[in-house]
C-alpha cells in the first residue's frame, strides 16, 4: 500500500532514507532536551523530592520529640504528685503527734494544777483545825471550870490549884488524843 | 506494530470508496508521501535545510524547554497544579518505566536519556492531532532513527561497561543452548541484536506516525470532497467518513501515547538485559 502510495508519486524521496537536514534537525531536539533533563529539570526534582521526603522524616522526628516531651511531663508531674501526697502524708503524721504531746502536756498540767489545789485545801483544812484546836482549848478548860464550880457549888475560877489541874487534864487529854491519832 | 495492520485494514475500504469518484470529473486529491517532505523556508540545499517538519520539532524543542523550564524553576514542597502535573509526567518514567525495570541505582544513571525519549516521542507525536498542524514531527525517519541510535548507544555502552565478556556473551551465545546450535542461534541473536532493535524501534514509530497522518488526511480530505466536490447525496458519505476521521483522531492520541510508552520501555528493557548477569 505504502509502496503503490510511492509508485504514484514518482519524484518522491524515499521516507525510509534520512536526509540530511532532517538529522541535523533530530540531533539538535534530541541533544538540547537531553541536555534540559540531565543538567537541569532531573536534578531540579531530585532536590524537591529528597527536601520533601527531610521534610516528612523531620516532621516524624518532631512528633516523636513531642511525645517524648509530653511523656517526660507527664512523668514529671507523677513524681509531683507523689511527692506532694508523701508531704501531706508526713505533715499529717507530725501534726497527729504533735496534737498528741500537747494533749499530753494539758493532761499533765492539769494533773499538777488539781495536786496543788488539793494540797493547798489540805493546808487550809490543816490550818483551820490547828486554829479550831487552840480556841477549842482555851474555851474547854474555861467551861470546864465552870461546870466543875457548878457541880461543887463555888467559885474556883481564881484558884491556882484548880487552873494547874485543868491544864494537866488537858495535857493528858491531848497526848491522848496524840496516842489514839498515831494508833490510828 | 499493533496499530499498524490494523489502520491498513481500515484503509482498504475507504481507498477504494475513494478511487471510485475519482474517475469522474472532480478529482481527488488524496494524501502523499510529499507531505513529509514540504518545501523548505530557508537554507535551502543546506544540511540545514529548513522545513515546516523540521521548524515544527524546534517549535516543540522550545515548549518542552518552556513547561519544564518553568515548571521545575521554582518548586514548592506542596506542589500547585502545575507543578504537580510536570512532576507526575517525571515520576511517571521514573517510577513507571525505569526503576521498575533497572532498580534505584541503575535507574539513576539512565534516567535521563528515558526521561528525553519519552518526552520527544509524546510531544512530537501528538502534533499529529493538533489543529492547523496535522503532522508528527516523528513521521520523518530522522527523528525516530537518532532516538534508536541513542537507545541503541546506550544498552550496549551498558552492557560493554559492566561486563563486556558477560554481555557478549549473552547477546551471541545464550547460555543453556546446546553448543552445536550456536551455528544457528549465534547469527540469529546477532542480527536480532545488532541489527533488528534499532530497525524495529525506528520504524514502528516512523510508521505509526506515517500511517496515523495518511489516515486522517485521507479520512478529512475525502469528508471534504465529498461534501464539496460531489454534494448531493454523497454527503451522507461524508458523514460517516467525517466520522471515521474523528475516532480516528483520538485513536491517534492514544498511540502517540502507545509509541511513546512504547519506546521508553523497550530502550529500558534493552538496557536491562545488558546489565542483567544471566539470562
Amino acid at each position: 500500500m505504502l509502496a503503490e502510495l510511492i509508485v504514484a508519486a514518482e519524484e518522491t524521496p524515499n521516507p525510509l532514507l534520512p536526509a540530511w537536514y532532517d538529522i541535523v534537525y533530530s540531533l539538535i531536539p534530541f541533544i538540547l532536551v537531553l541536555l534540559l533533563f540531565w543538567r537541569v529539570v532531573l536534578p531540579r526534582m531530585q532536590k524537591t523530592l529528597d527536601e520533601r521526603a527531610a521534610l516528612i522524616e523531620g516532621g516524624i522526628a518532631k512528633a516523636e520529640s513531642a511525645q517524648a516531651e509530653a511523656q517526660a511531663a507527664l512523668e514529671q508531674y507523677n513524681a509531683l504528685l507523689a511527692e506532694g501526697r508523701a508531704e501531706a502524708a508526713k505533715i499529717r503524721e507530725q501534726a497527729r503527734a504533735e496534737g498528741a504531746a500537747i494533749l499530753a502536756e494539758l493532761k499533765e498540767s492539769a494533773q499538777a494544777e488539781a495536786a496543788r489545789i488539793t494540797a493547798n485545801a489540805q493546808l487550809q483544812i490543816e490550818a483551820e483545825r490547828q486554829a479550831a484546836l487552840v480556841s477549842l482549848r482555851a474555851e474547854v478548860g474555861s467551861l470546864a471550870l465552870d461546870l466543875a464550880s457548878g457541880v461543887i457549888g463555888e467559885s474556883l475560877a481564881d484558884d491556882k490549884r484548880a487552873s494547874a489541874l485543868v491544864d494537866r487534864f488537858l495535857a493528858e487529854l491531848e497526848s491522848d488524843a496524840g496516842s489514839a491519832k498515831a494508833a490510828k | 506494530m499493533l496499530e499498524t495492520p490494523l489502520s491498513a485494514a481500515a484503509l482498504i475500504p475507504v481507498l477504494a470508496l475513494a478511487t471510485a469518484p475519482a474517475t469522474e470529473a472532480p478529482e481527488f486529491k488524496g494524501p502523499s508521501i510529499l507531505d513529509f517532505f514540504p518545501p523548505a523556508i530557508l537554507f535551502e540545499g543546506t544540511p540545514f535545510e529548513l522545513n515546516r517538519i523540521m521548524l515544527l520539532r524546534l517549535v516543540i524543542v522550545a515548549l518542552i524547554f518552556i513547561l519544564f523550564w518553568l515548571g521545575t524553576r521554582k518548586m514548592q514542597l506542596v506542589p500547585g497544579r502545575f507543578q504537580g502535573t510536570i512532576e507526575m509526567g517525571l515520576e511517571f518514567v521514573r517510577k513507571g518505566i525505569v526503576e521498575d525495570l533497572l532498580g534505584q541505582k541503575d535507574g539513576k544513571r539512565f534516567l535521563p536519556l528515558i526521561t528525553t525519549i519519552f518526552f520527544l516521542v509524546l510531544f512530537m507525536n501528538l502534533t499529529g492531532v493538533v489543529p492547523g498542524i496535522n503532522i508528527s514531527a516523528n513521521s520523518v525517519i530522522g527523528m525516530p532513527l537518532v532516538l534508536a541510535i541513542a537507545a541503541y548507544i546506550a544498552f550496549i555502552w551498558a552492557g560493554l561497561r559492566k561486563h563486556p565478556w558477560t554481555f557478549i556473551r549473552n547477546a551471541l551465545f545464550p547460555p543453556g543452548v546446546p553448543p552445536f546450535l550456536y551455528i544457528i542461534v549465534t547469527p540469529i541473536e546477532f542480527v536480532s541484536m545488532f541489527v533488528l532493535r534499532p530497525v524495529t524501534l525506528t520504524l514502528r514509530l516512523l510508521m505509526n506516525m506515517i500511517v496515523g497522518h495518511l489516515l486522517l488526511v485521507l479520512f478529512f480530505s475525502a469528508t471534504a470532497f465529498f461534501m464539496v466536490e460531489l454534494g448531493g447525496w454523497w454527503i451522507a458519505a461524508s458523514a460517516v467518513t467525517l466520522a471515521f476521521g474523528t475516532a480516528f483522531t483520538f485513536f491517534e492520541i492514544l498511540v502517540s501515547v502507545l509509541q511513546a510508552y512504547v519506546f521508553a520501555l523497550l530502550t529500558t528493557v534493552y538496557i536491562q538485559l545488558a546489565l542483567a548477569d544471566e539470562h
